[in-house]
């Protein structure tokens, strides 16, 4: 088992240093996600302006891959359009369910090509997911709100 | 050689085919999570396949000698493990799905209308160190009759509270339900103690023994209980199968659980008479073959021995504690004498979190569980959101354990804890 392939040091760069860690104000919605077999919680808020992901903030227990990818995933939303932010996030998802078939794009995807190895590693693929699902529920919600 | 170990362990060892198989990159298994699920021994599952081959057919209905073969070998596992808990009477062992089943079973049969009914006002008591199976269905109760809620705290060094027992049993208290043997903290409770104050202002006592039998002399009546339930797939039996022991006046005063064949007497379109004990809860085809897995394996622990499998454990745990000891910056939950405790060992290592120590063990063989064990009360109680747990069983060897203290040297190795 290759597990140099899931502990990327990219990986473990994150996990030890996280970027866009706590909650900050304003927000338009907040969600709680957790993982319920394995117990890794995300409490996670949007900041969302005029179309664009303002902020993404959040507090998260969890392992080195749930956290990293939370700090990747800031990294890659905060500033891009909610459209760009949605493509992104579905190239991610795609990644991680690809089952270490699919190819990931550094272009897109950044410092998130390091998940690539995650993917072979069924047990993992939910960690990294855990704040991506965050995310887009507290998306939807504040859109909805905007509506509103 | 360290004392209290099997001394036959090397030829136990041979009796469970999985233990000789070897993992991604050669290594071979170490597992240590038999507190999740155990092994099972070659006996067991010859059982199963002999029984599948030649006597299957379905039990009770069945007019013909397969059925009648059929029916003989479930009820002898029925037999066989009121054996192994010493039930007065085989009658009052009601074969179920695993130990949650059991234990919806007589929680939710005790918000029906019967002698035990519990209702609005009543209390039941539980403890914080349960497995979400002990947990939830009594939570479910008191919300749906009105009932209270309460619970045993832990001290720090993660035993019961019992400071309090008399604020909480109570003459409100309807029922306590306790675990024997915590899957977290491996704290073995004082049941006795407890159920003989529970029995004094009438409540009736419910113990999950699902980590208890399989590494513990059970002897149902010594132990105060008057439901007591386990799981076959922990005592080295099949997935698929639980057990519900309970007195014979405390099962004849329940109301049956589910409708169906075979828990009946008779049936007429506006209502039914029902089947006495142990047929009243086991509505429709039960898991016949594996109780008959489940008889062969209680009879293998019982040729072991249970107090030998006991000193086993005993012996590993205490050689357990010692190597992890040895690991900077891990920290033991529960009790730290082997003897007050069962083989699971819950513990943290600073530093790095539970599921990335059980990815690099797993990387070199080693089985063990993260999370938070179906316990998360019993976790937020000593301020963690999980734990990594080693479980050892009869088949067990201070190899493997040296096996686990290596590889958490290793694991703080790999993550550069003392860079
Ligand atoms: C203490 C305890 N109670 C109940 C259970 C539930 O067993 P099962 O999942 O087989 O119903 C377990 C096992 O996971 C346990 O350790």
């Amino acid at each position: 088992m290759d597990l140099d392939s899931l502990y990327q040091e990219i990986i473990l760069d994150h996990y030890k240093h996280p970027h866009h860690a706590g909650l900050r104000d304003p927000f338009e919605a907040e969600v709680h996600h957790v993982n319920p077999t394995c117990g890794d919680e995300v409490t996670l808020r949007v900041h969302v302006a005029d179309g664009v992901v303002e902020d993404v903030s959040y507090d998260a227990l969890g392992c080195s891959i749930s956290q990293a990818s939370t700090s990747v995933m800031t990294d890659l939303l905060i500033g891009k359009s909610v459209d760009e932010a949605m493509t992104i996030h579905q190239t991610f998802l795609e990644l991680m369910q690809g089952k270490g078939q699919v190819e990931p794009d550094e272009d897109v995807l950044e410092d998130g090509i390091a998940f690539a190895g995650v993917a072979k590693f069924p047990a993992r693929v939910k960690c990294a997911l855990l704040s991506w699902m965050a995310w887009k529920d507290a998306t939807a919600q504040s859109l909805d709100k905007e509506k509103a | 050689m360290i004392e209290g170990l099997l001394p036959e362990l090397e030829v136990i060892r041979k009796d469970f085919p999985i233990l000789e198989r070897t993992l991604a990159g050669g290594y071979p298994l170490v597992y240590l999570d038999s507190a999740n699920t155990s092994q099972k021994p070659q006996v067991v599952i010859d059982t199963m396949v002999d029984h599948l081959e030649r006597h299957n057919a379905n039990v009770a209905r069945a007019m013909h000698q397969l059925g009648a073969e059929a029916s003989e070998a479930f009820e002898a596992g029925r037999d066989k493990v009121a054996a192994f808990i010493k039930a007065p009477s085989r009658d009052e062992v009601i074969f179920t799905k695993n130990a949650s089943e059991a234990l919806n079973l007589v929680a939710n049969t005790l918000a029906w209308r019967g002698d035990l009914q519990v209702g609005e006002g009543d209390e039941v008591v539980i403890t914080e160190m349960e497995h979400h199976s002990n947990i939830v269905p009594w939570q479910l109760l008191t919300e749906r009759t009105g009932a209270t809620l309460r619970w045993f705290g832990l001290t720090d060094d993660g035993r019961l509270d019992l400071s309090n027992i008399d604020e909480l049993i109570t003459e409100r208290t309807k029922v306590v339900s306790l675990t024997w043997v915590s899957n977290m903290l491996g704290t073995i409770n004082p049941v006795r103690e407890i159920a003989d104050r529970a029995h004094q202002v009438g409540a009736i006592v419910v113990v999950d023994a699902s980590q208890a039998a399989p590494q513990l002399p059970v002897d149902v009546v010594a132990s105060g209980a008057d439901v007591l339930v386990f799981t076959g797939h922990k005592v080295v039996g099949p997935t698929g199968i639980g057990v519900l022991w309970g007195r014979r006046e405390v099962l004849e005063q329940l109301p049956p659980f589910l409708g169906g064949g075979e828990m009946i007497e008779t049936v007429r379109m506006e209502r039914s008479t029902y089947a006495g004990i142990p047929h009243k809860f086991e509505a429709g085809t039960p898991p016949i073959v594996e109780a008959v897995g489940l008889g062969a394996a209680v009879d293998y622990l019982d040729h072991v021995g249970m107090d030998a499998i006991h000193a086993h454990e005993q012996a590993i745990t205490a050689y357990a504690l010692e190597g992890l000891q040895t690991v900077p910056g891990l920290t033991v939950m529960g009790p730290l004498d082997a003897a007050s405790r069962g083989g699971a060992i819950s513990f943290e290592i600073a530093g790095v979190h539970p599921h990335d120590v059980a990815q690099v063990l797993d990387s070199r063989g080693i089985a063990v569980r993260a999370g938070h064990h179906c316990a998360k009360p019993a976790h937020a109680r000593f301020g963690v959101q999980s734990s990594t747990r080693m479980s050892s069983y009869l088949y067990t060897t201070p190899a493997e354990i040296d096996a686990l203290v290596e590889g958490l040297h290793h694991t703080r190795s790999y993550f550069k804890l003392d860079a």
